[in-house]
């Protein structure tokens, strides 16, 4: 299991270097989205000015935001007090039409996702990237700004939260290669359950 | 927040948010202390353990996922529950501001969030009357990801992935609980705590096999046939190397929990719930005169749960 630091926006050969099972720390730059955007953009509407997809990563997250005192600038002020992975399978429908629509690189979330993100992983070079579900604080601590927050009318966990972010750690379990550590765990655990029940 | 009791129930809410019960812990860390070192489970596990450190020192939520909030409450005959669901409502809504919970609470069709954790069936409750003097009142808030992979069945079932039939006997009840379990793989954030009935109906199957997500990690089914199931199905559990998350390991469920409710003789159902890892789960006793804390219930590893489902 190697390590592999990432920093945002990043390219595709950094991307197909990465094998499943591989543990990554990411910095620089994520946004936020779950099912509101991803059914959103789906439907043809418009990724907000400010977010750039290209070269970036989309974190399938409802974080806990507190809005604090704006700042002297008048600019409006955040804490995420609660930042953890939402499950992905949600958006099977559409990871694939965004990862090639917007050429995002990374996708986090939980779970994994189905076999149309994983074909869109390996056209486009792409990842998908499992955080540790229920790890709320762990991320929240991660963050290190909120530079800005869009769609907000979806609600709040709904919304494109623009999050800088410092060594957040995920593992890699499906590689623009085709790879998924899903399905090896999956195929796996039905031999060992066969074999348990051969038995009875 | 005028009232006494809203005040408890805001306590309740935050210990229950961010303060992970005793049980739970215990079972986390020996999962800790059989997986390999450098390996992927292990580093899920010190995730895990890292968090709920944090999550206490700070009262913040363990997981942004602050869940589908219910109320478990025992209470004295003649108490006013009319009273306690206003004054719940009023701590949830306080607790949402404040951030112990996510605003969680929309819309079935259209989506739109209340904002404040309020709505048609949000938060729920549970009343029943007891002849104690004490109100006892558990909290569960339990998140959607591990909601997703529960399960129900109706036996006689095929279950063609294991070239099994499950019958209408414990040999079945097994089956079906262990392919709920693989079947979940690490979606609803294992190692996860298991909560099943045999019997009943649709939907009280589905209730008392979440009510056994409040029972201890460590107690004993006092029905021998039942407590064997449950050591058998966990036994089996985690040596499927599904491990924490699914990303492979020997740590895949801290505990299966099995009641068993009369059921009508044409119908046979076994109903699964499936709890996360950071089961959130706690408990007070009050004073039905001043409505203040008496008591914390789960504060340590072994103590039960009375009337949580046997």
């Amino acid at each position: 299991m190697a390590q592999v630091k990432l920093t945002t926006p990043l390219d595709e050969a950094t991307v197909r270097g990465l094998t499943a099972g591989d543990e990554v720390l990411i910095s620089g730059t994520i946004y936020t989205g779950r099912d509101a955007v991803h059914k959103h953009l789906h439907d043809g509407g418009a990724l907000p000015a400010g977010v750039d997809f290209s070269g970036g990563i989309v974190y399938h997250c409802g974080p806990v935001v507190v809005e604090r005192e704006p700042g002297a600038d008048g600019r409006r002020r955040f804490t995420v007090t609660a930042a953890g992975p939402t499950t992905s399978i949600r958006e099977e429908p559409y990871q694939a039409g965004l990862i090639a629509r917007y050429g995002l690189r990374g996708v986090i979330g939980k779970g994994g996702m189905g076999l149309k993100t994983l074909q869109a992983c390996r056209e486009h070079g792409a990842v998908y990237l499992h955080a540790i579900g229920g790890a709320a604080q762990v991320y929240a601590d991660c963050i290190t700004g909120v530079e800005d927050v869009h769609l907000e009318e979806f609600g709040s966990p709904e919304a494109i939260w623009v999050l800088r972010v410092v060594d957040f750690p995920a593992i890699v379990t499906m590689d623009a290669h085709g790879g998924s550590l899903h399905e090896v765990v999956q195929a796996d655990s039905l031999d060992r359950l066969q074999a348990a029940l051969a038995g009875s | 927040m005028p009232d006494t009791l809203s005040a408890s129930l805001l306590d309740l809410i935050r210990r229950t948010s961010s303060d992970l019960p005793a049980d739970i812990r215990r079972a986390l860390q020996s999962g800790r202390e059989k997986e390999a070192r450098g390996s992927r489970a292990l580093l899920a596990l010190d995730t895990i353990d890292c968090n709920i450190g944090t999550a206490e020192a700070e009262s913040a939520p363990i997981c942004q996922d602050t869940g589908m909030i219910k109320f478990y409450v025992h209470h004295p005959v003649g108490y006013d529950t009319l009273r306690f669901e206003e004054s719940a409502r009023a701590a949830v809504a306080e607790g949402t501001a404040i951030g112990y919970l996510r605003q969680n609470s929309v819309d079935s069709l259209t989506g739109k969030n209340t904002g404040n954790n309020l709505g048609p069936g949000t938060p729920l409750f549970h009343f029943q009357a007891w002849r104690r003097p004490d109100v006892d009142v558990r909290l569960m808030l339990k998140g959607g990801g591990c909601e997703n992979v529960g399960a129900q069945y109706s036996l006689p079932m095929e279950f063609p992935e294991l070239g099994k039939k499950a019958g209408r006997d414990a040999e079945g009840v097994k089956l079906a609980v262990l392919h709920a379990i693989w079947k979940a793989q690490g979606k609803g954030c294992a190692p996860g705590y298991i909560g099943v009935c045999v019997g009943g109906d649709r939907a009280s199957g589905l209730e008392v096999a979440k009510e056994q997500l409040l029972r201890v990690v460590g107690d004993t089914n006092p029905d021998p046939a039942l407590a064997a199931l449950e050591d058998e199905c966990a036994r089996i559990a985690n040596g499927l190397g599904i491990g924490p998350m699914g990303f492979g390991g020997d740590t895949t469920v801290l505990a299966v929990k099995i009641a068993a409710r009369n059921r009508l003789p044409a119908s046979f159902f076994v109903s699964v719930s499936y709890a996360c890892w950071a089961h959130r789960r706690r408990g007070v006793v009050l004073d039905p005169a001043t409505d203040a804390i008496t008591g914390w219930l789960y504060e340590t590893p072994d103590e039960a749960a009375p009337d949580a489902g046997h």
